[in-house]
């Protein structure tokens, strides 16, 4: 029995579903009760009962895009800061692709301080995330804006296949590194684009759970061309 | 002895009235989360952290998450001031507060990290373990960690050979009992209870019951509080 409207705004203890249904994503069974964890939007489908959550930190997946700064290194490895409740490493063999010798100088390849674009390549044994920076666009970041959001809300600054970022990125000219964690790299040719970058994303985490967004923003980003803002 | 519907308490509340209570959510950019609350003269600022590495690492556990509280009055919280420094109260209460927030995680989705919780007393009037736990709930849920209730806390207790409901500082000194008490309002459980001074076991009874009628009407505040962040942002959709 349903409990909640569709879409509906629910907080972490609120009773979701009384009988048998599959507890989905931000929920828990406690007896015959499905329960929210996480303040978000019920969302019911067939057979199960989940709940996009509004608020959430990061917890890695294998395949995440994620930006993050190198904190510390030891022997053959980096530790890097992505948000998520453990630091994650990468390898020297994750970064340059041949395996460690006492030749190498890891300063020199990536130093305490500096922004990497990674991938996160697996999980360990410990749930450690393990990064890598082979691949097209990862690395070191050498310029641009790092600013934050709240990750549950990057699936709404990306789009519907990617439609809302294509849309940032074709109005402003800018460029974008969205991390999984949060973190989101902007790139622009003026200041001037960048700040509107900024404005964009803040205005997307605030309204992340109504509808028709990227509508709104494109006619916000229309504004913004026209001189009209 | 006039009846107890015509009794009026020091601050002029009834026996069964909570103090005015406010509560607001995400007051701290730089936190994860937070929550500030108003209950009566007490005002107390909460940030949550985490989860996140746990430093000293040697504190960390494989299995599950640690969380780790600090409640702290400031100097000018109370008057004559008070010293800063941690006393054996503060980490009672510290201790306390972990205790009573503890069975609402999920830590053990989070092996080898912390959660930090921050509760900065910048008044009190009697109650600010409550009101701490209280407005702890609310920074969890605003930093997005996995809870299975709110907790909600109220204290009743005895004051005047009354059974009265949330005391205040004058009725917790001059009071004959006070019993703090937390809980999960959708799990129907205790999260917290203590006792301090004397009460029959009817009286017990009558101080648990009232406490969990107070915490049912604490738990809608936090509800308003948490909600009223997006319905703000709700409006900005409508225009």
């Amino acid at each position: 029995m349903k409990t909640f409207e569709n879409r509906e705004l629910v907080l972490p203890g609120d009773v979701l579903y009384i009988g048998r249904i599959r507890a989905g994503e931000n929920t828990y069974r406690f007896g015959d009760k499905i329960l929210a964890t996480r303040i978000g939007l019920v969302e019911y489908g067939r057979g199960t009962v989940s709940v996009i959550a509004l608020e959430a930190g990061y917890q890695p997946l294998i395949g995440d895009l994620v930006v993050g700064d190198v904190v510390d290194m030891e022997l053959g490895f980096w530790y890097v800061d992505i948000d998520a409740p453990t630091l994650a490493q990468l390898s020297v063999p994750d970064a340059t692709g041949s395996p460690y010798s006492p030749e190498i100088v890891m300063p020199d390849i990536l130093d305490v301080g500096d922004t990497i674009a990674a991938k996160v390549v697996d999980l360990d044994r410990k749930r450690i995330p393990i990064l890598s920076i082979l691949g097209k666009g990862l690395g070191r970041i050498e310029d641009g804006l790092v600013i934050r959001m709240t990750p549950s809300k990057i699936p709404r600054l990306i789009g519907k296949k990617g439609s809302m970022v294509t849309m940032i990125l074709k109005e402003t000219g800018c460029d974008i590194i969205i991390g999984q964690n949060g973190r989101i790299v902007v790139k622009g040719r003026s200041r001037e684009q960048e700040d509107m970058v900024v404005k964009v994303i803040r205005r997307i985490e605030m309204e992340a759970h109504t509808t028709g967004l990227t509508n709104r923003i494109q006619e916000y980003l229309r504004c913004w061309k026209e001189g009209r803002l | 002895m006039s009846s107890n519907e015509e009794w009026r308490r020091v601050d002029g509340r009834r026996w069964d009235e909570l103090r005015e209570i406010r509560i607001e959510s995400g007051v701290l950019p730089n936190a994860d989360g937070s929550a500030y609350i108003e209950m009566g003269r007490n005002k107390i600022i909460v940030g949550v952290y985490g989860p996140r590495e746990m430093h000293p690492k040697h504190l960390a556990r494989p299995h599950t998450g640690i969380l780790r509280c600090r409640y702290h009055m400031a100097p000018f919280s109370t008057e004559p001031r008070r010293s800063p420094a941690p006393s054996r109260r503060d980490m009672e209460i510290t201790m306390v507060m972990r205790y009573a927030l503890e069975p609402a995680i999920f830590l053990e989705r989070y092996p080898r990290s912390t959660i930090d919780v921050y509760a900065e007393v910048l008044q009190a009037d009697g109650g600010t373990r409550c009101a701490s736990i209280t407005a702890a709930a609310v920074a969890l849920a605003d930093a997005g960690i996995p809870l299975k209730d709110l907790v909600a806390a109220c204290s009743a207790g005895k004051y005047e050979g009354r059974i009265v409901l949330d005391l205040n500082d004058h009725e917790d000194k001059y009071g004959e009992a006070d019993l703090p008490l937390a809980y999960m309002p959708n799990l129907g459980s205790i999260t917290l209870l203590q006792m301090d001074g004397l009460l029959s076991p009817e009286e017990l009874d009558r101080c648990i019951n009232l406490a969990i009628e107070g915490c049912r009407k604490i738990y809608e505040v936090q509800r308003e509080a948490l909600k009223r962040k997006y319905e703000a942002k709700k409006e900005v959709e409508g225009n």
